[in-house]
């Protein structure tokens, strides 16, 4: 099941420079939260704390609570955390040197699943969930890099999804792809909101209104708007927020 | 930014003041031809409905583009949603007036009496057309609430009409017809005013994404 993430007063700096200026939000479980915004908004440095990678680059500060399951994420083992929240990106990034089973379950052999016959259970139940088992079943030998675009950028979410996290970050994951494999990755998105909370950064306007329940718009460092998707489409609070959705920014 | 889009929405406000002229040019004409009870020229005006049907199917179509091809949302949508619709209601007003045109070629032998009240309402629902039709232009919202002001005038004077009529066919049984038609015509011109305040109502919706009964 998904759980819901609260956010509060969270600061993050690059350095001198503050990408984020005290964010308040509550992500609900089983939801899709999708977060716009123009580039350098502060976006990607929102999802990037929610599993504690943005604090791994040197020069980067956080501040500021984000409560997952009533816990504190900062009270926890990174790795531990990022066992509960994982994390697709923009382009697909399977291990090249690995086959595509090997991909899928590197996690979970990192955390120490070694039977065989348990990893195959995984590999199978996550390429499912990702909607590719269909299509890699009779070739899982394969390197992962054979595969297409599309392809790979689902067995990056089967890797994620094999650790059996409760949240899924994804940073702009169709932006690579073609439109047949980004309606798989949306079609997908939907599906899997069942059993994760995922919030999911875009660019593309048209798919956060497609696949969203609630919608964030990001502006500057702050945290301009945040509500139901078919509002923020339709009738949004903020005039910023309209100028952005309707493509007269700037 | 997003001038094709904004092109586009000038485009639209454009082919409907073009079509509200139309409409305008149609009522006049079916007007007149009642008042003068000139059925060769009544025929020549309902030819003539085929000019705004043309409008409606190009507003349309240019609504349909612009969905298409700018994928527009929140106010960008509900302009052009609302043009579509307004097409719509201007397409029934151009028929309502051609349906006046219809009644002369019913109406048989002089007028039961010189027109008073019918004329007034045809110019205050054009007075009311015109209107709603500029409060899209500039999202006037005070141009929109208005027209349901006007639009209890028309009822006002459709009420008196009929009553009137009333009295002269109980007087004079051998008008009966003629008072039944222009009663129809009454109503017509009722209707074609609050069809103007449909318009007032989208016009209210794309400034405020609320909807409001101006005809009440």
């Amino acid at each position: 099941m998904g759980q819901t993430l609260s956010v509060k007063q969270l600061e993050a700096w690059y350095g001198s420079n503050k990408t984020l200026k005290g964010i308040n939000m509550e992500i609900a479980a089983n939801h899709v939260t999708a977060i716009i915004g123009p580039s350098g908004c502060g976006k990607s440095t929102f999802v990037r704390c929610i599993n504690r990678m943005h604090e791994t680059m040197p020069g980067t500060k956080v501040k500021g609570e984000i409560i997952l399951d009533g816990e504190s994420i900062y009270d926890q083992d990174p790795v531990v955390l990022r066992k509960m929240v994982g994390m697709v990106f923009q382009k697909p990034n399977p291990f090249p040197s690995m086959s595509i089973y090997e991909n899928v379950v590197a996690g979970v052999r990192l955390n120490g699943t070694r039977n065989k016959q348990n990893l195959q259970v995984i590999a199978e139940k996550s390429l499912r969930m990702a909607a590719l088992w269909d299509e890699v079943k009779d070739r899982l030998n394969y390197s992962g890099m054979s595969l297409s675009g599309g392809q790979q950028q689902r067995l990056c979410i089967a890797r994620a999804l094999a650790v059996e996290p409760s949240v899924l970050l994804m940073d702009e994951p169709a932006s690579a792809l073609d439109p047949i494999a980004t309606t798989h990755i949306e079609e997908l998105v939907r599906q899997l909101k069942e059993d994760y909370t995922i919030l999911i950064v875009t660019h593309n306007m048209q798919q956060a209104a497609r696949i969203a329940d609630s919608t964030a718009f990001f502006l500057n460092g702050e945290l301009v708007e945040h509500g139901p998707t078919s509002d923020i489409f339709t009738n949004p609070n903020d005039k910023r927020t309209e100028d952005y959705i309707t493509g007269r920014f700037g | 930014m997003r001038q094709s889009l904004n092109d586009g929405q000038l485009v639209l406000i454009q082919l409907l003041k073009d079509m509200g002229a139309e409409v305008e040019r149609i009522l006049q004409g079916c007007m007149q031809t009642l008042i003068s009870l000139d059925r060769k020229q009544a025929d020549f005006w309902i030819a003539e409905d085929q000019k705004i049907n043309d409008f409606e199917r190009q507003v349309d179509d240019e609504c349909v583009r612009l969905i298409a091809t700018q994928q527009p949302v929140a106010k960008d949508l509900r302009k052009i949603i609302s043009a579509m619709k307004i097409s719509t209601d201007l397409e029934r007003m151009g028929d309502l007036a051609i349906d006046i045109a219809k009644i002369v070629r019913r109406i048989e032998g002089p007028l039961l009496k010189k027109l008073v009240d019918i004329p007034i309402m045809a110019e205050k629902s054009l007075g009311m057309m015109k209107q709603g039709l500029e409060a899209y232009a500039s999202e006037d919202m005070e141009l929109a609430h208005d027209l349901a002001v006007q639009d209890d005038q028309v009822d006002h004077l459709y009420k008196r009409v009929v009553k009137d009529l009333l009295v002269i066919m109980t007087e004079r049984p051998e008008v009966l017809d003629q008072g039944m038609y222009l009663s129809f015509v009454g109503r017509y011109l009722e209707r074609f005013a609050d069809h103007a305040t449909n318009i007032g109502e989208n016009v209210i919706y794309i400034a405020t994404a609320g909807r409001q009964d101006l005809n009440k």
